[in-house]
């Protein structure tokens, strides 16, 4: 019998840079410095078994990454696994929770509805609360993106401009992120008019539907 | 105005999103040493003058982190080129290229070392001073200037790099490198001129200051002689070796994106008692020494520890002849088979044995299987010293595609001057007979990968006399290949033969060929080991800007008794046994394994008094008895200038 175990964590400024799949790798071998004894799966390139909630755009950081990892059933108890991990977690990686769950439990992913940015502009700029009052004005938002068009204004939950701290604003977003309906901020920023390369996006929050 | 780490780490962060792959350009990784920068007397520079991607994997370069950051007083960081796209952001924005660990500006840093394994790094290496904002030539430095060091493989003929490198290392870095740095820091304490560094540094066995020697050529263009312009200074110099193997670095720093090895290195055996006599490593790396089995076992379980890295690379020029080949192979598999681990053992020797070894030591992706036979035909493996039966390979071959190996890689060399058409197509034959093996046990599954590439004759090689081969003989020969080894299963792969001209110019340089290269890089040449962006016509037109004849280095028949520019320094194999290896080769005679019977090449006279000191298996070499009077022993451990 395997042992499932889910690990929230951040992704910090060291990592920001460190790709979806490169983060798997990251997880992997953060395992097997732990010696944890990785699930992997049958086959001709077996592979360990782990699936991450929502991918994290390149560039960003995180402070509610989720990951669910399958070990053999020889693993240390759970209670002991936090400590062992966090003196293995390589710099990028903040642990700050283990927990064990269900193995027959539906796969993260598919509960994710929807997450939280707050975005930290680099540069100050004139007229923010105008141009974020006028795009929540709006009904719908076409964008492209990879060359297909779509309504970006239904997949905003929630825009709003924070007072500045240290002269620097931030934007606060609730985006859908689900399967095939995803608000990415980037876009969001695009169509503030707001370089993305000009600003840092944090993600605070991952909702999960029940 | 020099930018400090923090103004540089501004401007790139506006820089890094727009970027390929911009976790090349970051640092923070697991493992990396940054120590307090105004605490640590002198700081060190690592350069690899490519990317990130390649300059991880340098394993010299990783050895050399670990060594200097142990001492308390040294620091050592880590400089990559940066690839095109960001080379030319940093120029934009005016920031110049910095150090991974702290983001200082690498002109700030008081040494810097670089790796040099390969020729076609030298157009970057120019590149990369630029980015750093330090003076391209070596005698435009100052007091304040970075000292700029190089070592490695291609630095065994320093000449063409001589205008730019302060200081040359000649052979293994290992202990020189500490050498370096303690006379570094009595001169930085003395503050003394620039001059009396270089000249410190000269004293140092196993480094050379090309500007403390001039150059005279003949009227023909061939080399004359070089002489000393200090009268302390060795000549020939002599490379620096370690007697026994440090312990491996396994606090390897590892990587948040994807290199081209993600994976624990270690070094099982230093050196090749083979001798093939196109192999430049074969040549320079001797004597053999090995690590223990034991040692191996260790560094495997403190780097996975360390690092985490599932792929092990246990690595040799000839790992068949490590002599506790099937131990290790044993205990590896013992220790390690339950940790879903990838294990390579490259360099194996045609034969089954090594599809046992590889079958126990179990890489279970099983993906391919790789042999290096070089040549096809009976004649031609006679000339390089090569010997291997197209029989034994063959039956070498069915053995790997029936143990669940699909695809079989074969390495060839065409373009050796005793080479006719006729041995490129035994190449062809040969492939498809491999094939036909793999088709009888596996059927249309079984896959070959022919790799060929073309021989440069290597300074300190016994070929070095040999001419290259022309273009059009090259594209002839790789025309036949390309016409004939197609179809299902077949894949063939070659090097441009305008990279081997190249490869061939930079290697046989003499100092006039700096200019050729400064030249280059003026005209757009960089990245010159990038099949994409090798600009050919940037080198053809420092050629004739320079008034040089390219084809008087590549292609120009040499007499045995002519002086190469390369020939003060010393491999401590003797150019009299190189000549002797050459007509061996013309008269087709091979060479046995030298651990069977040694054939004096020169290597332990001169490291006589290291090896009486470390007896017994630890290198490939016969002892060196004991009972020898003092005196005696001094004059064998003397080197002794070549021909």
């Amino acid at each position: 019998m395997a042992m499932r175990i889910r690990v929230t964590f951040s992704k910090t400024e060291p990592m920001r840079f460190t790709s979806h799949l490169d983060l798997f790798r990251a997880w992997e071998r953060t395992l097997r410095r732990a010696s944890m004894p990785i699930l992997f799966s049958q086959g001709y390139n077996p592979r360990p078994r782990m699936q991450l909630a929502a991918a994290l755009p390149l560039g960003f950081t995180s402070s509610c990454e989720v990951i669910d990892i399958w070990l053999e059933d020889d693993a240390p108890q759970v209670s002991d696994m936090k400590s062992v991990l966090i003196q293995v977690q390589p710099p990028g990686i903040e642990i700050q929770d283990v927990i064990e769950i269900d193995p027959q439990d539906p796969p993260l992913q598919k509960r994710v509805r929807s997450a939280e940015y707050m975005v930290t502009l680099l540069d100050p700029m004139s007229q923010l609360s105008d141009r974020v009052a006028n795009l929540l004005q709006k009904d719908t938002l076409q964008r492209e993106r990879r060359g297909k068009t779509y309504d970006l204004r239904p997949l905003i939950e929630d825009l709003t401009l924070k007072p500045a701290d240290g002269g620097k604003h931030q934007i606060f977003m609730r985006l859908f992120a689900q399967e095939s309906k995803t608000g990415r901020p980037e876009e969001v920023l695009l169509a503030l008019e707001i370089p993305p390369e000009n600003t840092r996006v944090h993600r605070i929050k991952i909702i999960f539907t029940d | 105005m020099v930018l400090t780490p923090s103004e540089i780490q501004e401007r790139i962060t506006r820089i890094l999103p727009r970027v390929r792959k911009p976790g090349r350009y970051t640092g923070g990784e697991l493992n990396q040493v940054v120590k307090d920068w105004e605490l640590v007397q002198i700081k060190v520079g690592l350069v690899f003058p490519d990317i990130y991607d390649l300059g991880m994997s340098n394993l010299g370069l990783a050895i050399l982190y670990e060594i200097l950051n142990k001492r308390p007083d040294v620091l050592a960081e880590r400089i990559y080129s940066p690839w095109i796209d960001m080379e030319n952001e940093l120029r934009a924005a005016d920031i110049p290229l910095y150090s991974l660990e702290s983001m200082h500006p690498i002109s700030d840093f008081d040494i810097l070392g670089l790796s040099l394994p390969y020729e076609t790094l030298y157009t970057n290496t120019l590149n990369l001073f630029d980015l750093g904002k330090i003076p391209i030539f070596s005698y435009q430095r100052t007091s304040t200037d970075p000292l700029v060091i190089a070592g490695g493989h291609a630095t065994y003929n320093p000449e063409p790099m001589h205008a730019f490198i302060d200081a040359f290392v000649i052979g293994e870095g290992e202990e020189v490198i500490l050498d370096i740095v303690d006379a570094y820091q009595s001169w930085k304490q003395d503050e003394a001129s620039r001059a009396d560094l270089l000249k410190k540094l000269s004293r140092i066995s196993g480094v050379y200051v090309p500007s403390l020697y001039q150059t005279e050529y003949n009227k023909d263009g061939t080399f004359d002689n070089i002489s000393k312009l200090d009268q302390e200074v060795p000549l020939p110099v002599v490379k620096r070796i370690v007697p026994e193997l440090p312990p491996p670095p396994t606090r390897l720093v590892v990587p948040f994106i994807d290199t081209v090895h993600n994976r624990i290195p270690i070094e099982i055996m230093r050196g090749c008692t083979r001798g093939c006599r196109f192999c430049h490593a074969g040549m320079v790396t001797r004597p053999v020494r090995e690590r223990s089995v034991n040692e191996i076992l260790d560094a495997i379980e403190e780097g996975i520890a360390h690092t985490g890295f599932d792929e092990i690379g246990l690595l040799s020029l000839s790992s068949s002849d490590y002599t506790h080949i099937l131990d290790l192979v044993k205990a590896v598999n013992e220790r390690f088979s339950d940790r879903n681990l990838s294990i390579s053992l490259p360099s194996l020797r045609i034969e089954t044995v090594s599809v046992d070894l590889m079958d126990q030591i179990m890489d279970q992706r099983r993906s391919g299987f790789t042999l290096a036979p070089e040549a096809a035909t009976e004649k031609m493996r006679q000339i390089i010293n090569k010997p291997v039966s197209t029989p034994q390979l063959l039956e070498t071959a069915r053995e790997i595609y029936s143990r669940g190996w699909p695809n079989i890689k074969l390495y060839f060399m065409i373009g050796h001057p005793s080479e006719t058409l006729e041995d490129v197509q035994a190449i062809v034959d040969l492939c498809k007979a491999v094939l036909n093996e793999g088709r009888k046990v596996i059927g249309r599954r079984a896959k070959l990968h022919a790799g060929v590439s073309t021989f440069v004759p290597k300074p300190h090689t016994p070929f070095q006399w040999a001419p290259c081969d022309t273009q059009e003989n090259i594209q002839a020969k790789q025309d036949l290949l390309k016409r004939n080894l197609r179809g299902k299963g077949l894949k063939l792969t070659w090097t441009d033969p305008e990279e081997t001209m190249v490869e061939a110019w930079l290697s046989r340089g003499d100092r006039r060929m700096a200019e050729v290269v400064y030249q280059a890089w003026q005209r757009g040449a960089k990245f010159d080991a990038w099949k994409d962006q090798l600009n050919y016509n940037a080198w053809l037109e420092a050629f004739s800007a320079v008034g040089l004849e390219s084809g008087f280095y590549t292609h120009r028949h040499r007499e045995l008794t002519e002086t190469f520019p390369w020939d003060h320094i010393s491999t401590t194999v003797r150019k009299k046994f190189m000549v002797q290896d050459l007509i061996r080769s013309q008269s087709h005679e091979t060479l046995e394994d030298c651990r069977d019977q040694c054939y004096a090449c020169g290597v332990l006279p001169t490291f006589a008094d290291l090896r009486r000191a470390h007896p017994g298996e630890v290198w490939g070499c016969p002892d060196v008895p004991n009972h020898q009077k003092q005196d005696d022993l001094l004059q064998v451990a003397v080197p002794s200038p070549e021909v």
